[in-house]
């Protein structure tokens, strides 16, 4: 009888080799299989397809604000007077704590000017005609503040726009931060002007 | 036990053998097998067919059935019959349906879809790739009310919700032109077809030849038609089936190898011991 | 667990948890240097099969609950949005509506099992009962679950099977719609189906610890059915039962994902692609595959009460199998009569699979020209299933005379798992 009970018995590379790989195998399997269960957390094409809104301007009054839903996200769309948009024009972009414009429509490292912060950015879909002085009033941002997303309040706060009531964030008249523990403007999503007075968004 | 093995896998398998004529009461022909391009462990959808088969059922069909599982999106999905484009004579792949300009026309020829614009007014809109497919009807009453009685089933999955799948719409849909036998009663409303359960159907024939006219030419017969429609449905009903058979492949061969490498490892350690 | 433990642990820390929570010496004495027969043939892998495939089913099932929306008016498209935008939705569903079917495979070769080797008799009575409510707390599990898709036959097949409750004299009625939660089935029953078979796998998995305590309290059966004597009988666990029962499961899985990839609908019924219709009938009901035979003895009885007693009467004699079976011997192997009688047992078993699943007025394939329609013939197989328990094995162990048996697992081992020749044999076998 060659019985051989002890189970680390022996020392042949080969016997290694092959269990090593085995156990290597199995080890990939398991590794592998995780990805889709991960995976099936992530936003579903339903939800990513759900890509686009329409903001409707013609209704919409100077110094008035609606806050909108965009990709589940609430937004505000704030038809600035002529003074908000002077005062935020008028700020040094290197006074600012966040200098970068956070503006889906340009580059990632463009300045935070209130030009660059506008609906000036807007593409402008073919055949539409709308105003400089439209777009450069018209202020479309995320309406998260990007501490810890909270709605900001409108008309508070120290610079005339937004006051987070959660950790006392104060945003400018372009929607960029001012004072208070947030560390980034607004974003400002991708913005088409399909008509004079259609604002697309996404 | 080996006697026992052997006598319950001759019992399992007459039971599987026998599960089909468990199906449905009322007499009914069994659907004539067809050779499709997804049959088999590799088979693949012929996008072409599928294309002209969406075709088919939006100027055919979507008058009385609806697809409400579906997006216009779908058309364009990883799989879907628009993935691919031709553009410039270049074939073209297009990660994103919402901007596929296939589907983003088909879209825009939809009916338009009713919305509520931001201040608050009902208003219709054209339809965007996310949105889904116009449905005929309100509700089932309308439905019924429309269709004599009859509520014309949803297709988003009628491949899957009919036994034998894609054979059996194709059948049917080319099964109108049969001779009534004489001791089946067609009642008014009704139309005899013999691959329908009880053999009779409140759909009337829809396919008439070059009732579409296909954009690559393809000649519009009656069985060219049940074909195209029927590789457009198996292909909503099962829309990552692509993906499921190369990923099937794949699985497999690991399992294979790793079985290989397991059976090697069990039976080096059992030969330290007789058993 | 059965005997002194041999862990030692050998590091600082182990030792440190060792004396605070012993839970590396409860794995090492029950998965590691667990003494095992050394005679475990294939049969005795499912229970590590069954292990894999209630893993398989909770966390498939923890991840579809994040997506499916138990509403009566969303149900039937959520799943649907699992099986066509979820990002591999439409695989995790696949593996958990054919792993139901799998799981269903496995018990049933593992209840053969148990019942071809006497693995329920002394002393695992316990170990087989708690198995016993594994199989009935799957069965529930797999009915609420079949509900939750909402389609044609979810909704009918929970229609049928709540109403069965209404067979009960008096009380049945209030039953019913308690389990209802209304008047029909409605959206309050899909709710509280599902909560439920969100539960129940917690519940099994339970179940599972006990009844794998219960086995490492005696020890394993073995396909001698003969008790474990000296350490030669056994081998440790690991390696020899790891590597064995994993390459098992891998061909397991295989056949798994055959189905999972090229046959995902071929287990399941076309109906429940139909989204659920209280106006309509499908034209055939019937279960699952896995519940077909109690299907069968269910509509064996034409009285409504008298076919769901019989019905629960076919799990309930399970419970108590061990007392019924009045044999000295464990293994059938060593026992020329029962042997034939259990075949026709996991015949009739089959057979009454195969009557649920046609209409009863139909003839019996082969035996029409006898006038067999199916409810005859699962009448008759009905009478054979309760024979098998309640006339069959209370009388073998008296008319029955076993074959010689080997004196322990060593000798069979030697002896190529051959019976031992006559003469060899001991003359007197003391109880096992």
């Amino acid at each position: 009888m060659t019985d051989e009970n002890t189970p680390e018995g022996g020392g042949e590379t080969r016997r290694d080799f092959i269990h090593i790989a085995a156990a290597s195998m199995a080890a990939i399997g398991g590794a592998a299989v995780i990805w889709p269960f991960i995976d099936q957390m992530n936003p579903a094409a339903d939800t990513l397809a759900l890509g686009t809104t329409d903001i409707a301007l013609g209704e919409l009054e100077e110094g008035q604000e609606v806050t909108i839903m965009f990709r589940s996200m609430p937004h505000f769309v704030r038809l600035r007077s002529a003074s908000e948009v002077e005062d935020a024009a008028n700020v040094q972009v290197s006074s600012l704590p966040d200098r970068l414009a956070r503006n889906r429509n340009l580059d990632d490292n463009a300045p935070a000017t209130d030009d660059n912060r506008s609906a000036l950015t807007a593409e402008i879909a073919d055949g539409v005609e709308i105003s400089d002085d439209l777009r450069r009033s018209l202020l479309v941002t995320s309406a998260s503040c990007t501490h810890l997303g909270c709605v900001p309040t409108e008309g508070a706060g120290e610079f005339g726009a937004w006051f987070c009531p959660c950790h006392g964030s104060h945003y400018d008249t372009s929607g960029r931060i001012r004072r208070g523990p947030a560390p980034e403007n607004l974003p400002i999503p991708p913005m088409t002007f399909i008509s004079a007075t259609t604002l697309r968004l996404g | 036990m080996k006697t026992v093995s052997r006598v319950l896998a001759a019992a399992a398998a007459a039971m599987i053998i026998a599960t089909p004529m468990a199906m449905g009461a009322g007499k009914y022909r069994t659907p004539e097998q067809h050779n499709w391009s997804f049959n088999g462990p590799f088979g693949q959808y012929d996008r072409q067919a599928v294309q002209r088969g969406y075709q088919v059922y939006q100027q055919v069909c979507a008058a009385c059935h609806g697809i409400k599982h579906l997006s216009i999106r779908h058309l364009g999905m990883p799989g879907g019959p628009f993935e691919y484009l031709e553009i410039n004579g270049e074939r073209t792949r297009f990660p994103n349906p919402n901007d596929n300009p296939a589907v983003v026309a088909i879209a825009e020829d939809l009916f338009p879809i009713e919305d509520i614009d931001d201040i608050g007014d009902v208003i219709e809109r054209p339809r965007r790739p996310s949105d889904p497919f116009p449905y005929p009807y309100a509700n089932e009453a309308q439905g019924r009310a429309a269709n004599g009685g009859a509520y014309p089933p949803d297709l988003s999955v009628i491949v899957k919700g009919r036994h034998y799948g894609a054979n059996y719409i194709r059948s049917l849909l080319m099964g109108y032109d049969q001779e009534v036998p004489e001791d089946v009663d067609v009642r008014p409303g009704n139309y005899y077809n013999p691959y329908m359960p009880g053999m009779l159907i409140a759909m009337p024939p829809v396919l008439m030849d070059d009732m579409v006219e296909y954009a690559d030419g393809t000649p519009a017969t009656i069985e060219q038609m049940a074909n195209d429609v029927t590789y457009f449905l198996a292909w909503a009903a099962d829309p990552h089936m692509e993906s499921r058979k190369s990923m099937g492949f794949m699985v497999m061969g690991y399992l294979f190898i790793l079985a290989l490498l397991l059976y090697a490892s069990y039976r080096k350690i059992w030969s330290r011991v007789k058993h | 667990m059965s005997g002194p433990s041999t862990y030692e642990p050998k590091t600082g820390f182990t030792r440190w948890l060792d004396s605070r929570l012993p839970i590396v010496r409860l794995g090492w004495d029950s998965f590691v240097d667990y003494p095992t027969p050394r005679n475990l043939n294939y049969w005795y892998t499912f229970g590590g099969i069954l292990t894999v495939c209630l893993m398989i089913q909770i966390i498939t099932g923890i991840v579809l609950a994040m997506h499916y929306v138990p509403h009566i008016d969303y149900a039937f498209a959520s799943v649907q949005r699992i099986d066509r935008d979820v990002n591999f939705g439409w695989l995790i569903r696949s593996i958990h509506a054919v792993g139901a079917s799998m799981f269903f495979l496995a018990v049933y070769m593992h209840i053969f099992r148990g019942m071809y080797y006497g693995s329920y008799k002394a002393p695992r009575e316990i170990l087989w009962i708690l198995g016993v409510v594994i199989y009935l707390l799957m069965m529930a599990a797999a009915f609420l679950g079949y509900v939750l898709p909402w389609g044609q036959m979810s909704f009918w097949g929970a229609m049928v099977i709540t109403n069965l409750f209404g067979a009960l004299p008096l009380i049945g009625e209030p039953v019913t719609q308690w389990l209802w939660g209304g008047f029909s089935v409605g959206n309050e029953t899909l709710n509280r189906f599902f909560s439920l078979h969100y539960l129940i796998p917690f519940l099994i998995a339970g179940v599972v610890g006990l009844h794998i305590w219960a086995l490492h309290v005696p020890g394993n059966n073995n396909p001698t059915g003969i008790s474990v004597k000296t350490k030669a009988d056994t081998l440790p666990f690991h390696p020899y039962y790891t590597v064995k029962d994993g390459f098992a499961i891998v061909v397991f899985l295989i056949i798994f994902a055959g189905f999972v990839f090229y046959a995902p609908e071929v287990l399941g019924h076309a109906d429940n692609y139909i989204e659920a219709d209280p106006l309509v009938t499908p034209a055939m009901i019937v279960p699952e595959w896995y519940l077909l035979p109690f299907y069968a003895i269910l509509r064996a009885v034409p009285d409504k009460l008298g076919g769901v007693i019989l019905m629960f009467a076919a799990i309930g004699v399970l419970f108590i199998l061990p007392w019924l079976d009045t044999s000295k011997v464990r293994s059938m192997r060593y026992r020329p009569m029962a042997r034939w009688f259990f075949g026709f047992f996991v015949v009739a078993c089959l057979g009454l699979g195969w009557a649920g699943a046609e209409l009863p007025d139909t003839m019996v394939p082969g035996l029409g020209a006898l006038g067999v329609d199916f409810l005859l013939f699962g009448r008759v197989l009905t009478v054979y299933y309760f024979a098998y328990f309640l006339v069959i094995l209370p009388l073998l162990g008296f008319v029955e005379k076993p074959s010689p048996r080997p004196a322990s697992i060593e000798e069979s081992v030697l002896n190529g798992d051959k019976p031992a020749k006559a003469g060899a044999a001991p003359a007197a076998q003391p109880a096992e």
